[in-house]
């Protein structure tokens, strides 16, 4: 079966432990996961996981059930590239007196977008939001120069859906809720 | 004005609130506070005290599995915590509602390796429902009570609540409010008509339709709406391993059991039946076979109360997200009256070449062992009919787990306790216990193997001290059996690591004062079954059983359900 980068978004109750609770579902396939990233989400007190995981459909459809299926998780999709808008944000250490030797350096800011967080005399901190292919182009030129550190986040993601699907499934558990309670 | 009292006893009384009656657990120093408050509960709270914390698990989940209600288990922090993984484990593949209680170090020694820390949460996590750590002892209400809703309601399970020091001893003001909802979970989603008359139309067309009864048909009591719907549609009905006595083994319509050790007919079938009702169960391997050749011809209804079940090992045609019950009664009225003569005539052949092929040589071998042992089949099935078939089947893990669940009959439902997909063995005696506390009217058999007794037979001594009857059998082929009958048929007869140097079993019973008596012949068995039945309280056989015995039929391990040995060399052919 045809293997792809599928982006897998998490909606959770804020719970220690889930995290963990959802990442060991992946590692239990033996599926590697390529990024993790939390935070909240749009709607309030809700929590938002995104992963990131190279595999085929069917393994990602019944992981996502699997997932669906732990306490305190309330909803779980997965998206291909071009459902999504996505960024990835990196920041890269270099050794300034490198870069001010080298002439092509602002050139090499400028095309890719890149800025400068900080400056000192021993070095620079650049940061540069992109996809992946992005950030590791740059990270590829900068690479020549003698990177002291370098760090890419986990990926973010919002659907090109008008709204999170979401906040309709929150409607019907609420219904749900008063149902339970008249009776 | 609500009262202001400490974490331990709101664990207390919020395990009344519960309906809990009776705990299984070991006591020690992170579980102290509560052990001293459960002194004051002892007239609502009974506490069995086994003698090693997977013991209280198993005997836990016999308890649920017999009674239906929750199980509960409570233990100390460290080693006892790690202790009860085995059962945990089990009781979540088994679906058995289960709530564990585990004392914790104080929170301000979290993550220190203090003295008996564990990293319960990391560990119990891959193996519950749900599992949370209590900090705070005004958390305690909450999460106990969450643990029971959770815990009992859609698909059973177990649920660890890892209580620390600082909240068993501080207090809170008790305020306990039963949970009915939450909102990341249903326990009961909203039946599809579309999807139910989809399954009923399939139903209504098929010629040769088959029904499998999971786990799921007794764990939501529909063992009548399971009946009901096979004889109105005239379908025969096979079951699972932890689907047995769902439908009373001499009913015409049972078909008996599919899977390895299963029964020839309805494997074969499985391969030929053009639609399958798989009523809650999960398509485990040791039933499917390989996948790719499982059922390739049938249209597969898929009834599950959890909805991750579906197409995640044996693809469904369609399929019906409701609890068993449920989902069959609203198939009856929809399903036509009709007779299936033909379909069912074609699992009569299987089941004459089983008995004359495979039956016969365990229920009247006509052979005698040189030293008068005996084979397993006779042996069960002897003490099944002394009960009137109306035990509960406790077994182990093994040839004996097989051959008891194959010969031992049932006339009522929730008569057999096995563990099934996590193949425990030791599982059998607590559970015996387990069981016999919540059926005291029954009389509880627990069939075993010599290894698997004695991985757990320190449970005795629980018997011995709250005086609780069970009959066991050990049937002991001085083997461990069951991997020297792969030994036998793959390994070439090389019998690494299998034969048994066994203690004195009868010796051992008498230790703990229990009567009991070595059977070495065919012909001292019936006055040996006799003084068992007639003897109030347990009472342990040591049955001598012929080491070269082996299970069959055997669905041919790597291959599809209709590739059947019948013997060690011969293949049934249909
Ligand atoms: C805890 C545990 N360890 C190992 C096994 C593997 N195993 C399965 S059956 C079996 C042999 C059991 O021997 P015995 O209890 O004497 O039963 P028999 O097969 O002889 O009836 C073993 C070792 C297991 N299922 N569980
Ligand atoms: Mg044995």
């Amino acid at each position: 079966m045809e293997k792809k980068l599928y982006t897998i978004s998490v909606f959770t109750e804020n719970q220690v432990g889930l995290l963990n609770r959802i990442s060991i579902i992946f590692t239990r396939r033996g599926l590697n996961l390529e990024s993790v990233s939390s935070s909240a989400s749009s709607v309030h007190g809700i929590h938002k996981m995104n992963f990131t995981c190279t595999s085929d459909r069917e393994t990602i459809e019944k992981v996502i059930k699997q997932i669906e299926r732990c306490i305190d998780v309330l909803r779980a999709y997965f998206y291909t590239d071009d459902e999504i808008v996505y960024q990835e944000v990196a920041l890269y250490k270099v050794p300034t007196q490198k870069l001010l030797d080298e002439k092509d350096f602002e050139r090499i800011i400028r095309v890719h977008n890149a800025r400068i967080l900080e400056l000192t005399r021993e070095y620079t901190i650049l940061e540069k939001t992109g996809h992946e292919s992005e950030t590791q182009a740059l990270y590829e030129l900068l690479a020549k120069y003698g990177i002291l550190q370098f760090i890419r986040s986990g990926r973010i993601c919002i659907t090109k859906s008008p709204t999170e699907h979401f906040t309709h499934y929150l409607t019907e558990q609420e219904l749900r809720r008063q149902q339970i309670e008249k009776n | 004005m609500s009262e202001r009292i400490t974490g331990s006893e709101a664990i207390c009384r919020a395990l009344v609130a519960e309906d809990v009656t009776t705990i299984f657990g070991y006591p020690g120093g992170q579980i102290m506070p509560f052990y001293d408050k459960l002194f004051d509960f002892s007239d609502r709270l009974n506490h069995i005290l086994t003698r090693h914390e997977q013991g209280a698990v198993h005997a836990a989940q016999g308890y649920a599995r017999a009674s239906g209600k929750v199980g509960v288990v409570t233990v100390t922090s460290g080693p006892a915590a790690t202790n009860i993984i085995t059962g945990v484990a089990d009781a979540n593949v088994d679906c058995t509602p289960l709530v564990v209680i585990t004392g914790q170090v104080a929170v301000n020694s979290l993550g220190t390796d203090a003295f008996q820390e564990t990293d319960v949460m990391g560990i119990t996590q891959p193996i519950t429902k749900w599992a949370y750590q209590v900090r705070r002892p005004e958390e305690i209400p909450w999460a106990v009570a969450r643990a029971f809703y959770i815990a009992s309601t859609g698909r059973p399970g177990p649920v660890v609540l890892d209580i620390t020091r600082d909240a068993q001893v501080g207090t809170l003001d008790w305020d306990y409010k039963k949970i009915n909802y939450i909102r990341s979970y249903n326990p009961a989603p909203e039946l599809l008509p579309g999807d139910v008359l989809a399954a009923a139309s399939l139903l209504n067309r098929a010629e040769s339709p088959m029904i499998i009864a999971g786990h799921g048909v007794m764990l939501s009591n529909a063992e009548e709406d399971l009946i009901a719907l096979a004889e109105k549609a005239d379908i025969p009905v096979a079951s699972t391993l932890l689907g047995l006595s769902s439908i009373p083994s001499d009913h015409p319509l049972n078909k008996g059991m599919v899977g390895m050790h299963g029964n020839i007919g309805p494997n074969i079938n499985t391969n030929r039946a053009d639609v399958i009702l798989a009523v809650g169960l999960r398509f485990d391997d040791r039933v499917t076979g390989v996948v790719k050749n499982y059922a390739p011809q049938a249209k597969i209804i898929h009834i599950d109360i959890d909805c991750a079940e579906f197409n995640k090992n044996v693809k469904a045609h369609t399929t019906i997200h409701a609890d068993a019950g449920k989902a069959l009664k609203a198939l009856l009225p929809l399903v036509n009256k009709s007779k299936h003569t033909e379909w069912l005539a074609t699992f009569d052949k299987p089941e004459e070449v089983e008995r004359t092929e495979v039956m016969k040589r365990e229920l009247e071998p006509d052979d005698i062992a040189p030293d008068g042992a005996m084979r397993m089949g006779e042996v069960v099935r002897k003490i099944s009919e002394a009960s009137g078939n109306k035990g509960i089947l406790v077994t182990d893990v093994g040839q004996n787990q097989m051959m008891a669940a194959r010969y031992f009959k049932y006339t009522l439902p929730k008569s057999v306790l096995t563990s099934g997909g996590l193949g425990t063995m030791g599982f059998c005696l607590p559970a015996a216990v387990g069981a016999k506390i919540a059926c005291p009217g029954r009389e509880v058999f627990a069939f075993m193997g010599d290894g698997g007794f004695q991985m757990t037979m320190q449970e005795l001594g629980t018997m011995l001290a709250y005086n609780i009857g069970v009959k066991v059998i050990i049937l002991n082929n001085d083997f461990l059996g069951n991997v020297r009958q792969w030994q036998a048929m793959f390994y070439n007869n090389r019998f690494s690591a299998t034969p048994m140097i066994n203690p004195d079993f009868v010796t051992i019973a008498n230790a703990y004062g229990f009567p009991a008596e070595r059977v070495a012949t065919r012909a001292e068995l019936p006055a040996a079954i006799e003084r068992m039945m007639a003897h109030e309280g347990t009472y342990l056989l040591d049955v001598n059983i012929d080491p070269e015995d082996m299970v069959f039929p055997m669905v041919v391990p790597g291959a599809a359900v209709d590739d059947i040995l019948i013997n060690t060399t011969t293949k049934y052919e249909g």
